[in-house]
């Protein structure tokens, strides 16, 4: 086997998360197929609303799925759970085909600068190294991310709610 | 990142987007600190980081014990794990993920197969 830095990870099929600097993170994954697969699974609103929100994990289902993946066209995403809507959306800043695709992830308020996410498919032994990694603006925007995660930490939120349902 | 419209998660992203508590949970992890000196550091009245810190003590991010007549605030057990269970929380969602996406790759995979067969 070639060598990699993450190797071990890499040879057990597991997913990595690192924390890459103040405004990183990265997440890496092998998969048993060539890239162009991979980015077909990806760059397909069909294929791609499949395995986006697992709901046995995340219990969300997603509505609507738009994407039109080239450099400069829009995506939509919009999710439910328990009765609440939830938006993604944003624009592709570059795509190329079977190697690399780069978004925005646009924030509610307009003209606020949200993180920017860059997936990549390296060709490995006809695998696939994948890397998805967002770069925030300012440390503080992947702080506010991991401390406002309703996955990450949902009894601290819980705590919160309560905390500021009193003080209103 | 993503655009939350239930009103209960809006108000959670209030409550830590305050740059003051952001701020002093930051400043309590480099090095503990009294409710007198963050006071300063934040150039506000005593009255007002007290506040703050009770509200961020609620939320288990910090903790403070008062020895003789100095109140010495530290990372609570939450402020110092938050990171480590976000990044856990984190790896767990993409490992979901990419096990339903190997999913979608051996069907992408066994139709390209059986194109070729076909053909």
């Amino acid at each position: 086997m070639d060598q990699q830095t993450n190797s071990h990870a890499v040879a057990q099929h597991r997913t990595a998360v690192e924390r890459k600097s103040d405004r990183e993170l990265a997440v890496t994954r092998m998969f048993d197929a060539p890239p162009r697969m991979v980015f077909k699974a990806w760059s397909q609103p069909d294929l791609f609303r499949r395995w986006w929100m697992p709901k046995s994990v995340t219990g969300v289902s997603i509505l609507s799925c738009d994407m039109d993946v080239r450099t400069g066209g829009k995506y939509r995403l919009e999710f439910g759970a328990g009765g609440d809507t939830m938006a993604f959306y944003g624009k592709y800043l570059d795509v190329v085909p079977n190697e690399r695709i780069v978004w925005t992830n646009e924030e509610g308020e307009e003209g606020e600068e949200g993180a920017v996410t860059t997936v990549t498919f390296e060709e490995r032994d006809g695998k696939t190294l994948l890397t998805f990694h967002e770069l925030y603006p300012s440390k503080e925007a992947l702080e506010e991310a991991m401390m406002g995660s309703a996955a990450g930490l949902p009894e601290q939120l819980d705590q919160l709610e309560e905390l500021l349902s009193g003080r209103a | 990142m993503v655009q939350y419209l239930s009103p209960s998660l809006d108000l959670s992203f209030a409550a830590l987007s305050d740059a003051t508590r952001r701020g002093i949970i930051d400043h309590l992890g480099r090095a503990d600190a009294s409710i007198t000196s963050l006071a300063e550091k934040f150039h506000m009245t005593l009255t007002g980081m007290k506040k703050h810190v009770a509200v961020l003590e609620r939320a288990g991010l910090v903790i403070s014990e008062k020895v003789g007549r100095v109140r010495t605030c530290k990372l609570g057990q939450r402020g110092l794990e938050a990171e480590a269970k976000w990044i856990e929380a984190h790896r767990k969602l993409f490992e979901a993920r990419f096990e339903a996406l190997d999913e979608v790759i051996l069907e992408v995979k066994q139709e390209e197969e059986d194109g070729s067969a076909n053909e």
